[in-house]
């Protein structure tokens, strides 16, 4: 069976791009093998045919290095000023970001990609203040050298022997929008060098005349050449994926890194990268926790964070995960997340001990379903200087932690051996053996691992030494007690081994379940919050107890702007507003311990509750170490993800309050309305009748007052059809009106309009025309009728008796349209849109009755429905109304005609 | 005009404004009408108990309770017509009055010939039905409708109605002048069950009215009521 559906989540993932794409500025890429091949030159020249075609470019930062060609074009383009930065006792010049933002030019050329920014800038990296420029719409155009991409660092540096430190993750390259490739022969390239055209740094003269080597040069072109390559070869897959070319929907093999606290994990992770580049296929990345790696210094924790970091910005899944058996852990992960191939290290310089399982075989043991790729670790020695010197202080200071509880350990036993002594007459061998071994357990328990091995070795000794004939010399006579020693050994390494083993597993589930009770306690305050101000402080008191950090919540105004903190007993030093802001408005962890201004002492963790934004949580802390590791990290986010739920809730709880009130001011206003509509309106109605009655009673030869009480009527009236439309203003003024909607017949609502507008047309001949596939349409018919009698009302205040009006209606695909015309004299010119206003009238010196309020409230109502009306002149005279409706989704009426037909005879209309 | 009336018709009203009363009371007399007041629920339903009048005009704002309850104690012992009197913006409380048994509604101020021509209508009416309730045929305009052969003729020629159509047709020419809420067609034609299908209902108005009316946008028998209902003119 072949399935030729298209996989969702590809078409999901294409529309995301998609959406993303309109609105990100484009990244164009000068991408170059080595410094000097005119990456800079290609990128001006082109900037400047963009400028001539009227693109608004703009230099952001360029490197000329002083070359006369490259200063030619750049004094031809429009240039931004550096930003100057104070750092330590030094003025320097970096690129300015919020400048650029500011200007939002349409193209901005920012040079040397692979930049670090001075220490203080926003973002440690160039490229992520280009982000951020894509970000608000601005195309960038941007340079960089092969041996910046973080995949590629360390076989450049197998080839050149030069480490580079400035790097570009992968993930940049791989969504840039466009890369050129600028090429130079490396025959040129050294010629250019050599006539001085290449900008070398003075200090660093020698090493980089090595670099420049041909050999070296070959070699980069080739890298360079090839990883475009690669990326067009994956843009070919781009495109016929989103031309859906391919028949087979095959799910995609992603692959599964397992990482260790290792140092050289890293080549793991980089070589990882370069597979699924290659491959097409996302991968993950994991650490596992064990028990035995929670007992690692800081700093290799650190470091692992630092790799899952390296992991994240080439492109991967990250993710750290606890469990005591590592095989079962990956296992459990790959099968979890669809991920059939397993990337793991293999370290060959080590002995195996013969105890321990591969960790290969281990996972291969556990399924038959998982591909196992093993990648060589390179062999110790090469890393075991300079950068593990932080490791080793740590593992230092346990040291000496360690030799103090040798030493409980060694007085222990001697203890031991003289509390026996006296009893030696009363007791037997074996039960010196097992009082030995009950100090053995207690140093265990007390001590750790090491000092019960440091125990069982000198309790064998002593046994045989003091209490072994001949007593006082480690020679034995009968053969027999070698075996007592022997079994002696074994047995108290083997309980202390397993009596450490436990204490230290009891402590991790008690410090777990420590936690899990605070963050159950912190749930359960939250659940009784009702003010952000309590959240606020219930986090606090949280973060205060876990972390030993001050901690303060910042939440938005209506406009999404940060002031200042809710509750402002304890906030962290240092806390800036700028910074939380930028952490709330790109929904990412800002400040300590991120890529955004590392270097600040407050962490500023986005709460994002599921509907919205929700805050900013700053966290300061003396002991940054405690922020830091996985498992802190992840209590952090939990942390961080009840308070955001929390404050969504109490907002809705706000937001229900504020609804109840409206509710209770639109009853109000209604009724009081009502109130006064009925005190209005009843005297008016008895003056209509009596005026009436006097015009009824057909008195003979009494003309002039007939004629009165006619007048009486009609002015009363008239009073009655103002006192209306004030009140119907009044009602739409005063607030949101509530719309009494329903889907019906347009035609219904004309109908009643002119009938009740019978009296006021006069007999001027109305034609309706609508058309036969008009929709029903979603309205209040009672207001909607106001509408139509103050339009008609409006025609016949304007034109002749007897002189025609015209209503048509016609449906569009998004609208219903409906006009009103009459052969009036039109609408003054240039007032068509004025005349909506209130109080407005189009002619001000006329006689026609009316203050001018029927077209206002025409607007109000239609605006109400969603609607627009404007009013106009035909080019043939007369004025023309015209309201758009939106046409809204129709209820279905099948359900009824079924039924209609099923009741009996068939109809002929509805065949 | 039906003069045949030859005893005295009575009318109460029940209104608390004396001014309103008053013209009311005028022009009915002026017809001939034996016309009681009342100013309060309480008044009204005495007088409507101890004098029978023919027909009531009701104001739905009392000072001592809602005239709708009036409505409601009227209709457990009488069928008497009911013509309420109500302000412009208050649909809810017309189609709670109509609901309740009302039979019309005048909207204030009306003229004296409105209301007068609303009482004749409802007591003839009434008349009607009292005198000849077994009449197996109804007519207006062009139409003719022979309930006891189900068929409908305009002007000679035979119209062809659905099954609802029928119905709709004939349960509003049961009423003639009287207004009939949506829900009270919707619960008479199509059920309990759809009392809130109001669209169903317009279109289906909407295609009677082709069938028996001349002009379908400007309709002389089947009458809309904005946001109320509908109501057959004979």
């Amino acid at each position: 069976m072949t399935d030729s559906r298209p996989d969702p989540d590809r078409l999901l993932a294409r529309i995301k791009d998609d959406e993303i794409q309109a609105r990100r500025g484009k990244l164009k890429l000068f991408f170059g093998a080595s410094a000097g091949v005119g990456k800079t030159f290609a990128m001006l020249s082109a900037a400047r045919v963009q400028q001539q075609q009227g693109v608004d470019v703009i230099i952001g930062v360029i490197e000329t290095h002083g070359r006369a060609e490259t200063e030619a074009l750049v004094s031809g383009l429009p240039k931004l000023e550096l930003k100057e930065i104070r750092y330590r006792d030094r003025v320097l010049r970096e690129f300015d970001l919020d400048g650029t933002l500011e200007r939002k030019p349409q193209l901005v050329l920012v040079d040397e990609l692979a930049h670090s920014n001075v220490a203080g800038s926003r973002h440690a990296k160039r490229w992520q203040d280009v982000e951020e420029l894509l970000d608000a719409g601005i195309d960038v155009w941007s340079a960089m050298n092969v041996q910046h991409l973080e995949s590629l660092n360390d076989i450049v540096t197998g080839i050149t022997g030069i480490r580079v430190w400035e790097t570009v993750p992968d993930r940049v390259f791989d969504e840039t929008d466009e890369v050129v490739i600028v090429d130079l022969p490396p025959d040129d390239l050294l010629l250019r060098l050599k006539e001085g055209k290449v900008y070398l740094p003075q200090q660093a003269e020698r090493a980089v005349r090595n670099f420049f080597r041909k050999g070296n040069l070959i070699a980069l072109r080739e890298l360079a050449l090839r990883r475009t390559a690669d990326r067009v070869d994956s843009e070919m897959l781009q495109y016929r994926r989103n031309l859906q070319a391919a028949p087979v929907w095959q799910t995609r093999e992603s692959i599964l890194l397992c990482i260790g606290p290792d140092e050289r994990s890293e080549k793991l992770v980089r070589t990882t990268a370069r597979l699924s580049a290659q491959l097409g296929v996302p991968w993950h990345c994991i650490y596992v926790e064990t028990p035995r790696l929670q007992r690692l210094p800081d700093a290799a924790r650190q470091r692992v964070l630092q790799l899952l970091k390296t992991a994240e910005d080439t492109g991967a899944v990250t993710a750290t995960l606890s469990g005591s058996e590592l095989a079962a852990t990956i296992v459990r992960y790959a099968h979890e997340h669809n991920l059939p191939r397993v990337v793991l290290g293999r370290d060959s310089g080590r002995l195996r001990r013969p105890w321990q399982t591969p960790l290969a075989e281990a996972v291969g043991a556990l399924t038959a379903d998982l591909d196992i790729l093993q990648v060589a670790l390179p062999a110790r020695e090469r890393s075991a200087g300079g950068r593990s010197g932080a490791a080793k202080t740590s593992v230092h200071q346990g040291d000496t932690l360690a030799w103090r509880s040798y030493l409980w350990s060694a007085l222990i036993c001697g203890a031991v051996t003289l509390a026996v002594a006296p009893l030696t007459p009363l007791l037997d061998g074996a039960n010196i053996v097992m009082v030995f071994l009950l100090a053995v357990v207690g140093v265990a328990v007390k001590f750790g691992r090491g000092p019960a091995v440091l125990a069982a070795l000198l309790t064998v000794g002593m046994f045989d030494f003091f209490y072994v004939p001949p007593r006082f010399s480690f020679s034995v006579t009968d053969a027999q007690y070698l075996l007592t020693f022997g079994v002696m050994l074994v047995v108290a390494l083997v309980i202390g081994q397993l009596t450490a083993g436990l204490k230290f597993q009891a402590r991790v589930a008690r410090s777990r379940e420590e936690r899990v009770g605070a963050l159950y306690a912190m749930s359960r305050d939250l659940s009784g919050a009702l003010m952000p101000e309590q959240i606020a402080e219930i986090g606090a008191r949280f973060l205060k107890s876990e972390f030993a950090a001050s901690a303060a919540l910042m939440i938005p105004d209506p406009e999404d702007r940060l002031h200042g903190a809710v509750h402002s007993e304890g906030q962290p030093e240092g806390m800036d507003a700028g910074v939380a802001q930028w952490a709330f408005d790109h929904d990412e962890a800002a400040g300590y311990g991120t890529n955004t201004l590392a270097a600040a002492p407050v962490l500023y963790v986005p709460l994002k509750a599921p509907m919205r934004m929700r805050g900013v949580l700053a966290i300061g802390t003396t002991n940054p170490g405690r922020l830091a590791g996985p498992e802190q990290r992840r209590l952090l986010d939990t942390c961080a993800s009840l308070l955001a739920i929390s404050l969504e809730r109490v907002h809705y709880v706000d937001v229900a309050q504020t609804v109840t009130v409206q509710m209770e001011s639109e009853r109000l206003r209604n009724s009081l309305l009502a109130a006064i509509s009925h005190d209005l309106r009843t005297p008016l109605a008895a003056l209509v009748g009596m005026a009436e009655s006097l015009t009824m009673m057909k008195l003979p030869g009494m003309s002039p007052e007939l004629e009165t009480a006619q007048r009486m009527r009609d002015a009363a009236l008239r009073m009655n059809s103002l006192v209306s439309n004030m009140l119907d203003m009044a009602r739409l003024q005063s607030g949101p009106v509530q719309l009494n909607r329903q889907w019906q017949p347009l035609e219904e609502v004309i109908g009643t309009a002119l009938k009740a507008m019978s009296g006021t047309l006069d007999h001027r001949p109305v034609k309706v025309a609508l058309a036969d596939d008009l929709p029903l349409v979603d309205i209040d018919a009672v207001l909607f009728e106001r509408v139509l009698c103050n339009l008609l009302e409006n025609a016949s205040k304007y034109t002749e008796p007897r002189s025609p009006i015209d209503i048509r209606a016609i449906a569009s695909d998004e609208h219903v349209v409906i006009t009103v015309d009459d052969t009036g004299p039109g609408l003054p010119k240039g007032k068509e849109s004025a005349i909506f206003a209130m109080f407005e009238r189009g002619r001000k010196e006329s006689s026609t009755p009316g203050v001018g309020l029927g077209l206002a409230i025409c607007r109000a109502i239609v605006e109400a429905h969603g609607g627009t009306i404007r009013g106009e002149t035909k080019p043939q005279g007369g004025a023309r109304f015209t309201i758009e409706l939106p046409r809204g989704t129709p209820p279905s009426l099948e359900g009824l005609e079924r039924l209609d037909k099923l009741d009996g005879d068939s109809d002929d209309e509805h065949g | 005009m039906t003069s045949m009336a030859e005893t005295v018709q009575r009318v109460l009203i029940v209104e608390d404004e004396v001014e309103i009363r008053r013209f009311v009371r005028m022009a009915l007399n002026a017809e001939g009408f034996e016309v009681i007041e009342a100013e309060s629920v309480q008044r009204g339903l005495i007088e409507a108990g101890t004098r029978r009048p023919d027909l009531v005009v009701l104001d739905l704002g009392l000072p001592d309770g809602d005239g709708i309850e009036l409505i409601r104690d009227l209709r457990a012992w009488s069928d008497m017509p009911v013509l309420v009197l109500s302000a412009r913006t208050t649909e809810a409380d017309k189609i709670s009055a109509l609901d309740a048994g009302a039979d019309d509604y005048l909207v204030k101020p009306f003229s004296a010939g409105e209301l007068l021509a609303r009482v004749r209508a409802q007591l003839r009416r009434r008349a009607r039905t009292g005198a000849d309730g077994g009449s197996t045929a109804i007519e207006f305009g062009e139409v003719k409708i022979d309930l006891l052969h189900r068929s409908v003729v305009r002007a000679g020629e035979p119209v062809h109605l659905t099954p609802i159509q029928y119905r709709l047709l004939v349960h509003l020419t049961g009423y003639p002048n009287c207004v009939r809420t949506h829900r009270q067609l919707l619960h008479a034609v199509w059920g309990s069950s759809h009392s809130d299908d109001t669209p169903y209902l317009r279109v289906y108005m909407g295609q009677l009215r082709k069938k028996v009316e001349i002009d379908p946008s400007q309709p002389r028998h089947l009458l809309t009521e904005a946001g109320v209902g509908y109501r057959f003119v004979p």
